[in-house]
């Protein structure tokens, strides 16, 4: 049985709102109520029957959830960083799918095409990304290339009009739904650059990943390119090398360092009210110490981490926030929400591992949050490098 | 055709209600507020619809300080074309309408919305004070709402049916449910709100006329006993001697 009512009920316990503009609190209020009615009533089932309810997409793009940050013109919502994150933090409360499901629209698909694309690439697709007619994806990690997507061999060979594309993505939010993919490969000179593939090029498929027990109701697939003729208009003019890729990265990791603590917010909401309700020994839970220490600790984290993205917001809209900065962000948030989630498990007893409640859900979707976009182990060594000047990664 | 919704400004549904120590005054602190379901959701939305049919104007016109302008930019951003802020914490539901009127009686606005109700103190009473001070006629608890430019045409379920009258523009009417469906503001309405006019008029003096003696919050929930349903000789008991209501 799913859930019934979506009885969810913010916290703020340092009032962190006093430091948003009108504008955030009205993007977080509107999606906020969407989640409530769209996403909460039958987000359970979709993630028990492992289907991506794709007619979200559609919906998602009449609140304004792709691309907010882009410009109006080009199908965004003409809003700032901080306002993008606040949206980011409110469909992750529904579900980390559907979180993805956004991100990867505005941010590594609408994103990298307003860029780096042409006017002409610029005009064909992103008023029909932003309006939710074509759904994209980004194809960038590979079978045997995730943290080290640099070593990718998915590659581009010219000829005449049209670079021939061999190759295969893995592990691609949107695959199987998308219209329209931003692909990386390399050139014949090594360079990696990016084009876009649309749905419908003979050679071009991208057949679904099944089994995944963790962002259950978003699509994940593969992308597979045998002899792809795609035409060389549709090579991104202004970017080459991995700072291309990367930089879209950026943008989706600050969403995410926003969004995780929307799960968080979830758990911690469901799990205190229960401590409320469940009467053990004669009185609530919430009354005994060990489930106010989880709590107290929870609310910590939390507050935390909104301060955390709150500041990162802030150096964002400035264009002052650094790779290093958001992978901080990005590592630290998605941990607490994760630990967040295991805790309140653990204070919802044996209904915590049902779907009576949001729990068990949102942390096996933080499992692939930990790891996409950057594995917690590697945004740990991106903050090492930046703070002793030494690689780790090549030793 | 020229609209004006009043919006009112209460605490947040699932926010929880406590009073100030000596009873008298509702304690905001810590308190989330929302725009009135009611006016959002039935009367703006409506007035929106109306917009869109007809053609003309929406003002939403709202008694609050400036801690309110967060809910006048959502009635922007759902569609109002301008707003009005009456710059005063308002005492009482006459203060509210008394302070609408003045801002109305110029304006020749062929139909002034309303909710209901506010969902804090659920009186109802804004929407005839306000009619009977603009000397308009007035419907209330309307469940569907419609206009030719002319006439409203308004209809509200009554006891065992329904109510339709036709009543020459203008008119005040007060908005439930079925009179139009919540529209969540989109990114880009929000952000085409900062560009529309929100007007701060000061208020005029009126004297309170409702002086709240004693809040109190309800006695808890009590809960639900369980009767066999061949038991129900204990039934009639029960409702006889501890509810009382036989």
């Amino acid at each position: 049985m799913a859930n019934k009512e979506d009885r969810f009920q913010s916290h703020d316990h340092y009032n962190v709102d006093a430091l948003l503009e009108q504008d955030h609190l009205l993007a977080r209020d509107a999606v906020r109520t969407w989640v409530k009615q769209s996403v909460s009533p039958i987000i359970e089932d979709y993630s028990e029957r492992a289907e991506c309810p794709v007619h979200l997409f559609k919906e998602l793009a009449e609140i304004g959830a792709f691309g907010p940050s882009l410009p109006i013109k080009y199908g965004g919502g003409g809003m700032d960083e901080i306002a993008y994150g606040v949206i980011m933090q409110e469909l992750e409360r529904g579900d980390s799918g559907i979180r993805s499901m956004a991100s990867v629209q505005g941010s590594l698909v609408m994103y990298p095409i307003y860029r780096f694309g042409s006017e002409e690439q610029r005009i064909k697709y992103l008023p029909k990304l932003g309006a939710g007619e074509f759904v994209g994806c980004f194809g960038l990690t590979e079978p045997d290339h995730g943290s080290d997507p640099g070593g990718m061999t998915t590659h581009i060979v010219d000829d005449g009009d049209v670079y021939i594309l061999n190759g295969a993505k893995m592990w691609i939010t949107n695959a199987p739904q998308a219209d329209v993919a931003v692909v990386w490969a390399k050139d014949q000179e090594g360079a990696i650059r990016g084009l876009i593939v649309e749905k419908g090029m003979s050679g071009f498929s991208a057949p679904e990943i099944h089994g995944k027990w963790s962002l259950r109701a978003s699509s994940t697939g593969e992308l597979v390119f045998e002899d792809v003729r795609v035409p060389k208009k549709n090579l991104l003019p202004d970017v080459k090398g991995l700072k291309g890729p990367l930089s879209c990265l950026s943008k989706a990791r600050y969403g995410i360092a926003w969004g995780a603590i929307g799960a968080a917010m979830d758990c911690y909401d469901s799990a205190l009210r229960y401590s409320l309700e469940r009467q053990q020994f004669g009185r609530p839970i919430g009354g005994f110490q060990l489930t106010q220490k989880k709590l107290a600790e929870m609310i910590t984290e939390i507050t935390k981490a909104q301060l955390l993205a709150w500041r990162l917001g802030t150096l964002a809209n400035k264009g002052e926030a650094t790779p290093a900065q958001i992978s901080m962000a990005k590592r630290n948030n998605v941990h607490m929400a994760l630990e967040i989630a295991r805790e309140a498990r653990q204070i919802h007893g044996g209904m915590g591992i049902t779907n009576e409640y949001p729990i068990m859900r949102h942390m096996m979707n933080l499992e692939t949050v930990l790891t996409y976009e950057g594995t917690h182990d590697i945004h740990l060594l991106i903050t090492g490098h930046n703070v002793t000047g030494l690689d780790a990664f090549r030793g | 055709m020229k609209l004006l919704v009043c919006i009112n400004k209460t605490p947040d549904t699932t926010a929880r209600i406590s009073f100030t120590s000596d009873g008298t005054k509702f304690d905001s602190s810590g308190v989330q507020f929302i725009m009135n379901p009611y006016d959002e959701w039935y009367a703006l939305v409506r007035a929106v619809e109306l917009k869109e049919q007809l053609g003309g104007t929406v003002t939403a016109v709202h008694v609050g300080s400036a801690d309110s302008d967060t809910i006048i930019r959502k009635a922007l951003a759902i569609g109002a074309d301008d707003a009005i802020r009456i710059n005063k914490a308002p005492t009482d539901a006459f203060d509210i309408a008394h302070q609408i009127s003045v801002i109305a009686r110029d304006q020749e606005y062929d139909m002034i919305l309303l909710g209901k109700e506010s969902i804090d103190y659920n009186s109802a009473e804004v929407g005839p004070m306000l009619a009977e001070l603009l000397e308009l006629p007035f419907v209330g608890f309307a469940n569907k709402v419609e206009s030719n430019g002319q006439q409203a045409i308004v209809s509200r379920d009554i006891e065992g049916g329904v109510e339709t009258a036709i009543i020459p523009l203008p008119v005040v009417v007060s908005a439930a449910k079925g009179t139009a469906e919540q529209r969540i503001p989109n990114m880009r309405g929000i952000m085409m709100a900062k560009s529309k006019p929100l007007k701060v008029v000061e208020p005029l003096e009126v004297a309170q006329t409702v002086l709240p003696v004693q809040f109190e919050l309800p006695s808890g929930r009590t809960t639900c006993r369980m009767i066999d349903p061949d038991n129900m000789e204990q039934l009639v008991e029960l409702l006889h001697t501890e509810a009382k209501v036989i």
